[in-house]
């Protein structure tokens, strides 16, 4: 036990994270809390003195508004479809770089890149090679000239060009730009996780299913994968935390219209509509969806938690 | 099954590019293990005996030379179309599976005609459980068991798919001292009952000399000796051997031949007839010396330290290599333990005598 006298000075010791986790991270959590149930709350208006009745308002009207299901039906799309295929990808190509010896190191290095790229400047990185040049004004084929690389490379291999992120371009087309770039942006820390794993799998389980003649697809599915499990699970679930949480990768391709120029919003996410309600001032709406993403977030969090208990071998 | 080595070599390249230095690991390595023997590779870290075992099981590439089993060349074959059992020093069992799926797996991995069906790779990991006799812990994962428990899942996972060789890295040496000697006669039971060929790697000679039937000393990749246990222990060919086997270990003196006569410091210990007149370095093991009123050997007695069933005698000579010389004497003499010298005659055939330059042995020409 620590004497009472010392008490104090522990709590002075602690006092300036206390301090600072108190104002800047319990209070603002109170005061979203506060705002998500004070029906229609609005920063000016409270300053104004106005007050606000207590209630469950502001969910309602965000449940029932079109923009919010949009933006709802955006980010659980791109995180169904990004997480599985970049927790794939990134186990693949973890595998096959921890297999070879030579330039290791410098591959290691390039798929590290993105990680320490600004995600905006990859964003136009990318936008810029989705996109097309010339007129687009009437049917589809009225292409008449790409610049965008994967254009070109489609259009080189004899495909039709496709109209990724310009005015008129569809859904679906907007939706595979981004689970593209998402995917990408996001294979590098789960690369990383993932090699860091393998590598600290001992060896002599290799050898010993080599002596006993074990193919390599069961080496994979019956040593690898379970010996890395604890690792999945992790890039797994901060996969769907970070994916519910999507926005930059949004802005890097589209701007602040979060959308194709002639349907902006299309591709707006969760965090961008708490964004929006922000800044037009709306931050009872902004706080209710905050608490509706925290609790998706929480409940999948959970799911996940729960799958792996049966199948994560620590 | 017969295994045979022939002329096996195995260097490693050296770590650092711009030297042009090389391990060699095994040297020219010629031996042939007798079908159904238990075979101890033994010697120092370093000398090869695991590089050596790693190339019989086919994890590793000879550099040279030739490895048969029976009539069979195996040198190109992968590990797993040698027929192998190989059991690591650490067990390298599977973690997140039970015994029972890790004694299981080699049997699953079986294709085409060697195929078995569920009920018979039951059957054949039960019998194999029950040999090395954890049958009643087929359900617990590795970490729920002892070390010794771990070591007879290893050995039962090597010897399920019923090997033509067993291998054996360190078998022992993450045991404690009393399971060691526990499961170094399991291990003796386990090859007797199964007659399949064993080789095991120590370096540990208590173990290898207790339970071997041939035993191999190594040093820098250099096979020094080979046979069994006691005549490698009465006829070293070198001092390196003499060294390397016995508890406590052979006295070493710096001695000479002179006039049939050998000497340790002054004293004219033993006649050594046909041996030219030379400077030797002279090997004694601890029960080579007789406690004698009137013996050759003058010692300054150190202590006495009594162990039952004999005595050790630790005392000096200004000719010893060791720091001590111990010698085992029966318990029955009787010495005065405050006298200050003690005087031995020694036993001819527990005496060895060594070039003290090449260190090899030096016998009497007929």
């Amino acid at each position: 036990m620590v004497e009472s006298k010392q008490q104090w000075k522990a709590w002075l010791y602690l006092s300036p994270a206390i301090i600072l986790l108190l104002v800047f991270t319990v209070w603002p959590i109170i005061n979203t809390v506060r705002m998500a149930f004070l029906e229609g709350y609005s920063g000016l208006a409270a300053v104004g003195g106005q007050t606000f009745q207590f209630g469950f308002g502001n969910f309602v009207k965000v449940v029932k508004y079109k923009r919010f299901l949009n933006c709802l039906k955006n980010t659980v799309l791109l995180c169904v479809l990004t997480v599985p295929i970049s927790s794939f990808l990134a186990l693949l190509i973890a595998v096959c770089l921890n297999s070879i010896k030579p330039l290791q190191k410098v591959l290691q290095t390039i798929f590290f890149l993105p990680y320490v790229t600004n995600s905006i400047a990859i964003g136009m990185v990318f936008a810029a090679m989705f996109n097309i040049v010339g007129s687009f004004f009437g049917t589809e084929n009225e292409i008449i000239v790409t610049a965008g690389i994967i254009n070109n490379i489609i259009e080189f291999f004899g495909g039709h060009a496709v109209n990724w992120i310009n005015a008129g371009s569809s859904y679906i087309a907007n939706l595979t730009v981004m689970v593209v770039y998402i995917v990408w942006n996001a294979l590098p820390f789960k690369i990383l996780i993932l090699l860091g794993g393998l590598q600290s799998i001992n060896k002599q389980y290799y050898e010993a299913a080599r002596v006993d003649g074990t193919s390599r697809t069961r080496i994979f599915t019956r040593i690898t994968v379970p010996l890395l499990s604890p690792m999945l699970a992790y890039v797994v679930i901060t996969g769907f935390i970070g994916g519910f949480k999507e926005y930059t990768s949004i802005v890097g391709i589209f701007g602040e219209k979060m959308g194709p120029p002639d349907d902006a919003g299309r591709m707006n996410t969760m965090v961008g509509f708490i964004y929006d309600s922000l800044s037009s001032n709306n931050q009872g709406r902004a706080s209710a969806a905050a608490l509706i993403l925290f609790a998706i977030i929480l409940v999948v969090t959970l799911i996940n938690l729960q799958v792996s208990k049966k199948r994560v071998h620590y | 099954m017969k295994v045979e080595l022939e002329n096996l070599t195995k260097i490693f390249p050296s770590r650092n590019k711009k030297s042009q230095e090389v391990v060699v690991a095994v040297d020219n390595f010629t031996f042939s293990i007798p079908d159904g023997k238990l075979v101890g590779l033994l010697g120092p870290s370093g000398c090869g005996k695991s590089t050596t075992l790693y190339m019989i099981s086919g994890l590793q590439k000879p550099t040279s030379g030739k490895i048969y089993f029976g009539d069979d060349d195996v040198t190109e074959l992968t590990p797993e179309h040698r027929g192998v059992g190989l059991v690591f020093q650490n067990y390298a069992l599977y973690p997140h599976m039970t015994v029972k799926q890790n004694i299981l797996f080699p049997l699953q991995n079986l294709k085409g005609e060697d195929k078995l069906t569920k009920d018979e790779m039951l059957e054949r990991a039960y019998n194999a459980a029950k040999l090395v006799q954890i049958d009643d812990l087929m359900d617990r994962k590795p970490n729920e068991l002892s070390g010794g428990q771990q070591q007879r899942v290893a050995i039962a996972r090597a010897l399920v798919k019923m090997p033509r060789v067993l291998l054996l890295d360190e078998p022992l040496s993450n045991l404690d001292a009393r399971l060691r000697l526990q499961t170094r006669e399991e291990i003796r039971r386990i090859q007797r009952e199964t007659q399949i060929t064993t080789v095991f790697v120590t370096h540990d000679q208590e173990e290898a000399m207790s339970i071997s039937d041939i035993i191999v000393v190594m040093k820098t990749g250099v096979v020094q000796q080979i046979g069994k246990p006691q005549e490698v222990y009465d006829n070293p060919i070198n001092l390196f051997v003499a060294k390397f086997l016995g508890t406590p270990p052979i006295n070493v003196f710096s001695g000479r031949v002179e006039g049939g006569m050998l000497y340790i410091g002054d004293d004219a210990v033993l006649p050594a007839r046909g041996i030219d007149d030379r400077e030797v370095t002279v090997g004694i093991r601890p029960e080579g010396f007789v406690l004698s009123e009137d013996g050759p050997l003058h010692c300054k007695l150190s202590s006495v330290e009594v162990m039952g069933r004999d005595v050790s005698i630790v005392s000096g000579h200004d000719a010893s290599l060791n720091p001590v010389i111990r010698s085992i004497i029966d318990a029955d003499c009787k010495l005065d333990p405050t006298a200050e010298c003690v005087r031995f005659a020694l036993k001819p055939h527990k005496v060895f005598i060594f070039d003290k330059e090449t260190e090899e042995r030096i016998l009497p020409e007929e």
